[in-house]
């Protein structure tokens, strides 16, 4: 596991963080009346298209998994289709489970499918970039010891954040506090953007203190 | 209500909203309304079984002057104020189910009491609305007609008192309710809807002040005690905290008016001079101070006879400066109330404390392979330590007791259970500083074993103790305890995907050793094949252990649905959630409980409540044996025949029927069965303990117990709770035919687990943490009228079907269906134990730092309440545990 690897990595979890900024700075200047907490959908929407800009931009430049095989262009538009229908899945998904957390059923159904789509964002968009439309190796890697590279590891390590940031985000919510931030689903997407954030800061410096375990391990 | 609105609308009333304090149930309401004081949070334990009221009150005041009282009305009064009344009638309060009789046989007494001129005080408690509350909830269609009763009540006594004004002093008519009752038909709590209670003064005494309607002012309950006081000529009883009602004596004349406020202010000075030793500072006092001297020199001008401006408008200032006094006073008086017995507080969060250590300590021990829990015997140097310890606790204790004054708790029991507290106290703190010793001695071999044991916690493993510890730290806010279902229901969740996640890994997981195979590995296809190779071995593997009660299609599907089982056991959940809303919050809001329990919905109810009788019968039948099968289906038939004959369930035949029983033969029937299954239950334990047959005898013999337990459950549960206890048996067979079977969990997950859902059934059922979701009504199936014992046995177990359920069900699957170890049932026991002591000791000594918080009454004190009972009842588990375990001990040495 060689450092500029792990450099590169770096580089690529700035990008993303800023992803996430800039859905913070730049709505501002385009729509009038827009804040985290009044116009919480808006925020969510734009924030999901960011991130997952960012992560295709990231697969085009920095090539994290690279394939032996030529592909053709059928079998890469084949790819791109699996995609999407991975991505909707994924949200499917995590709507289902939402719901069976406790989301209300009926009501706030588009405050909770957007909740869905930016935690699929955040971790299958990410995964889908790095290791393609590919269920098996999506096994392997989120298996206790699968992963094969630093990729693989922040993958591993943001994944767990960001579905730990939105399980913590819960807990506030039927507290009697009354504050605006404890109105469904604004502080379980923080929770998850928190800890989005902050195991991309994490990461590599993680990675980087266990290089020689990883090393290890990997032989 | 017509009349009294008219009358409210002519004038000659006062009306105005009396606040209640926390415990809104019967016998502490009316003591604050008798006494005045603040009653204490351990009279709602008391409500049941209330003794002789010792304090200074109204009745008995207006009994030393030799005033005749009558009474016709709910028999808590008779209970608590035995010899005072002339004439009595008391009718119990514990039938909820009734509403006519109740107040029949109140009103039958009123035509021939109102003739009469021998009485000079008249106490009605009517009961129906109450028990229309309970039953149907504040919105029923009963309430209506039950008002409209009263009206015309209220409108003979006063008609009758009008007539007996014309010669004599004027009557008052006060009708005031003791609490209020909550959205869902329930009381004890402190929601605004529980704590606001109507007050009204009727007399033709009063101002006619006719006019539009006004709202109410704002009093407190404590404040009718000493108005009436006044009123009626006597003393202010002595503990009272309240201040009179200034609006009833507008019309007095100034030096009347002066007069009492002078008599409560000081009442209330004497009262704050017992309680707080530097009343000399407090500021009402000060303040009476000034205005009992301005006092003085209003009536020395109004003996001068003056009667000019300046006399009105001193009066004025007077009055003024005393009500300012009597508020300020009033105030720090209930502030002082909140008094503590620090000492005995102590004496009992240090025994909580070291019982816990003790277990905490001999974790390692008792976690171990022997599964052994023993004490280590004192040595000598330790028996002096004892001995010392125990002078020195004795000592404190004699110093304490003789320095204070106002006796506490632990003072006042006899001297010879005090000092075995004493030596109990002692003996546990050696014991522990034995055991410390030891452990400090064999702390070097031992550090490198917990460091591996460490690495091979499973995330499971840390989500269970994260999530217990969690919860356990929750507790110190009180918004957390007030929305404590939240928490389990999240964490029951988390728990069902991380089992799904632990079930992904078992039918998915790449060894770690094979994973040196390559860079082939993003390669789909080998990938594939190579976790098939994994799941095909697993596959040869779990055909071998053979499964007997899969059919063959399960078998063949087994991954799938044992990967969905986690799945479906959330799904089961979540439908359970809006089955009954609970908490603060969100009790509010419609859940699928009311809408099943009103009357237009009763057809659909009786096909769910047969669904479910049947349903139980399948999941619970194919562990009995054939005798109590057959008592299982008697007594489930007779289930549905005793909510039929109560009014709750329709038989398929029968369109609509009027007439409405106790169904107490019905209940008594299945209380035959409960009792036949158990009896062949514990039957069965024992044969097999002294036969030493095989196991099976043993696992049938527990699982009927369970099974009988479950059939008085579902006699005495709602009937829309029929629901919970079947998905409750759902998710136990999915979770030990799937996931259990699967996973190989050891018994401290599986306990942690059987907590966990236990919990969590809890507050599925419908409990909360306030005492209002207490359904007392079950502790009335199947007896003529209220006996103690068996009423508050029942309730407990209503209560707490939920955990004790879920407990029993631990013990059953640990000795009955773990047949890998031997030492199974000790570490569930012990971990149960363990678990249960963790949140009871933090509580108790959060609760004793909290206890100048503001929601102590109301949030926290109810909560302890729980806990407790819960903690004695796990104790009492736990003992059959140990019971259940020298079974197996017995067995394996024979
Ligand atoms: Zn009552
Ligand atoms: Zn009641």
């Amino acid at each position: 596991m060689d450092e500029t690897e792990i450099r590169r990595l770096a580089v690529g979890h700035v990008l993303s963080i800023l992803a996430v900024v800039f859905s913070l700075f730049v709505p501002p200047l385009l729509l009038d009346e827009f804040s985290i907490l009044g116009t919480h959908l808006t925020w969510l929407c734009f924030c999901s298209v960011c991130v997952i800009a960012v992560n295709i931009l990231l697969l085009v430049t920095f090539k994290p998994n690279p394939s032996t095989k030529r592909s053709s262009l059928s079998s890469k538009v084949n790819k791109l289709y699996r995609s999407c229908l991975y991505f909707f899945a994924s949200c499917l998904l995590f709507h289902g489970i939402i719901v069976l957390y406790g989301a209300p059923l009926v009501e706030s159904v588009g405050e909770t499918f957007l909740f869905a789509v930016l935690l699929s964002s955040f971790t299958t968009s990410r995964s889908l970039c790095f290791l393609g439309p590919n269920f098996h190796a999506w096994v392997r890697v989120f298996s206790k010891d699968g992963a094969m590279s630093v990729w693989d590891h922040s993958l591993q390590i943001t994944t767990i954040c960001t579905v730990v940031g939105a399980w913590l985000g819960a807990f506030p919510i039927p507290l009697d506090w009354d504050r605006p931030w404890q109105v469904w689903p604004i502080s379980c997407s923080l929770g998850a953007s928190f800890g989005y954030i902050a195991s991309l800061l994490l990461a590599p410096f993680w990675i980087y203190w266990n290089r020689k375990r990883l090393t290890y391990k990997r032989r | 209500m017509p009349y009294i609105t008219q009358l409210i609308q002519k004038g000659t009333t006062h009306s105005f909203i009396a606040k209640a304090t926390a415990p809104t149930v019967t016998m502490p309401r009316i003591k604050a309304l008798m006494t005045g004081t603040i009653p204490g949070f351990i009279d709602i334990v008391m409500n049941l079984n209330s003794h002789e009221l010792q304090e200074d009150n109204l009745l008995w005041q207006a009994k030393q002057s030799r005033k005749r009282i009558f009474f016709y009305g709910d028999d808590t009064w008779i209970k608590l104020f035995p010899k005072h009344f002339v004439e009595y009638d008391g009718t119990t309060s514990f039938f909820v189910s009734d509403f006519t009789e109740v107040d029949n046989n109140v009103t039958r007494h009123l035509d021939y009491v109102l003739k009469r001129n021998d009485w000079d005080m008249l106490v009605l408690h009517y009961l129906g609305l109450d028990h229309i509350g309970h039953l149907t909830g504040p919105h029923s269609h009963l309430i209506g007609p039950k008002l409209y009763e009263m009206d015309i009540v209220l409108k003979k006594i006063h008609s009758a008192l009008l007539l007996k004004d014309e010669d004599s002093a004027p009557n008052l008519i006060v009708v005031c309710g003791d609490h209020g009752m909550s959205e869902v038909g329930s009381h004890g709590g402190s929601s605004d809807e529980e704590v606001q209670t109507p007050l009204v003064l009727i007399s033709s005494a009063f101002q006619n002040k006719a006019g539009p309607f006004t709202v109410p002012e704002m009093i407190q309950q404590t404040d009718l005690a000493p108005t009436l006081a006044l009123g009626l000529g006597l003393p202010i009883s002595r503990s009272s905290l309240g201040k009179f009602i200034t609006a009833v004596v507008e019309q007095k004349t100034m030096r009347e008016q002066l007069r009492f406020f002078h008599l409560n202010g000081h009442q209330l000075c004497m009262l704050l001079k017992e309680n707080l030793e530097t009343y000399e500072k407090d500021d009402g006092l000060e303040q009476f101070k000034k205005a009992e001297k301005q006092h003085g020199n209003w009536i020395k001008l109004y003996l001068e006879g003056n009667t000019s401006e300046v006399l009105t408008n001193l009066g004025r200032k007077v009055l003024k400066q005393y009500l300012e006094a009597l508020i300020k006073l009033s105030s720090s008086l209930s502030k002082q109330v909140a008094e503590y017995d620090i000492y005995s507080m102590t004496v009992g969060a240090i025994i909580t404390l070291e019982i816990f250590f003790l277990l905490l300590l001999s974790v390692p021990n008792a976690l171990s392979n022997k599964a052994e829990f023993d004490l280590p015997l004192a040595t000598p140097l330790f028996s002096l330590f004892f001995y010392l310890t125990c002078l020195l606790l004795a000592a404190v204790h004699v110093i304490v007791c003789t320095s204070t004054e106002n006796a506490c708790f632990f003072c006042s029991m006899s001297w010879l259970l005090a000092m075995g507290i004493m030596v109990l106290i002692s003996a546990l703190l050696c014991i522990i500083l034995s055991l410390l010793g030891k452990m400090v001695l064999q702390l070097k071999p031992s550090n490198e074993v917990t460091h591996s044991s460490m690495q091979t916690w499973s995330e499971l493993d840390i989500l269970l103790l994260v999530g217990t510890l969690g919860h356990v730290i929750s507790m110190g806010a009180s918004s957390f305890i007030e929305e404590e279902h939240q928490t389990w229901y999240f964490l029951v969740s988390t728990l069902c995907l991380a089992l799904s996640q632990e079930m992904c890994r078992k039918y998915f997981l790449i060894k770690k050793g094979n994973l040196s195979g390559s860079a082939a590995f993003s390669e789909a296809e080998e990938e594939y094949a190579y976790v098939n190779e994994i799941y095909d071995a697993h596959k040869k593997e779990l055909q071998e252990e053979k499964l007997p009660i899969l059919s063959r299609f399960i078998k063949s599907n087994e991954k799938w649905i044992a990967l969905s089982s986690p799945g479906l056991i959330l799904i089961c959940c979540r439908l359970l959630r809006p089955l009954n809303q609970t908490g603060v919050q969100w009790i509010h809001r419609p859940d699928f409980g009311h809408w099943l329990t009103s009357s237009e919905h009763k057809a659909e109810l009786s096909f769910l409540v047969a669904v479910c009788l049947i349903m139980i019968f399948i999941l619970i039948q194919g562990k009995c044996s054939l005798v109590s099968k057959v008592a299982l289906m008697f007594g489930l038939l007779g289930i549905y025949c005793y909510r039929a004959a109560i009014g709750h369930v329709l038989y398929p035949w029968q369109q609509n029927t009027n007439e409405i029983t106790k169904g107490i033969t019905e209940a008594r029937f299945v209380y035959i069965f409960v009792l036949g299954i158990l009896v062949t239950g514990i039957k069965d334990l024992l044969t097999s303990h002294f036969l030493n047959t095989n196991s099976k005898a043993k696992a049938v013999g527990l699982w009927e117990i369970y099974s009988g337990l479950i059939l008085l459950a579902a006699l005495l549960f709602r009937p829309h709770n029929l629901v919970v206890l079947v998905f409750c048996l759902i998710i136990q067979l999915i979770l030990t035919t799937f996931i259990w079977k699967i996973l190989k969990f050891d018994a401290a997950e599986i306990a942690i687990m059987h907590y966990w859902f236990g919990q969590a059934f809890f507050f599925f059922q419908g409990n909360s943490n306030t005492i209002s979701t207490v359904d007392i009504s079950a502790g009335f199936v199947g007896l003529d009228n209220y006996v103690e014992y068996p009423a508050i046995f029942l309730t407990i177990f209503v209560t707490y079907s939920g955990p004790l359920l879920w407990t029993m069900h631990m013990l059953y699957y640990l000795s009955a269906e773990t047949n890998w170890n031997s030492t199974a049932v000790a570490h569930g026991c012990y971990c149960y134990a363990i678990i249960r002591s963790l949140p009871v000791t933090v509580y108790i000594l959060l609760v004793t730092a909290l206890r100048y918080h503001l929601f102590i009454w109301s949030v926290f004190s109810p909560k302890l309440l729980y806990e407790v009972i819960h903690h004695v009842i796990s104790a009492i588990v736990c003992a059959l545990f140990i019971a259940v375990d020298k079974n197996q001990l017995t067995k394996s040495e024979g």
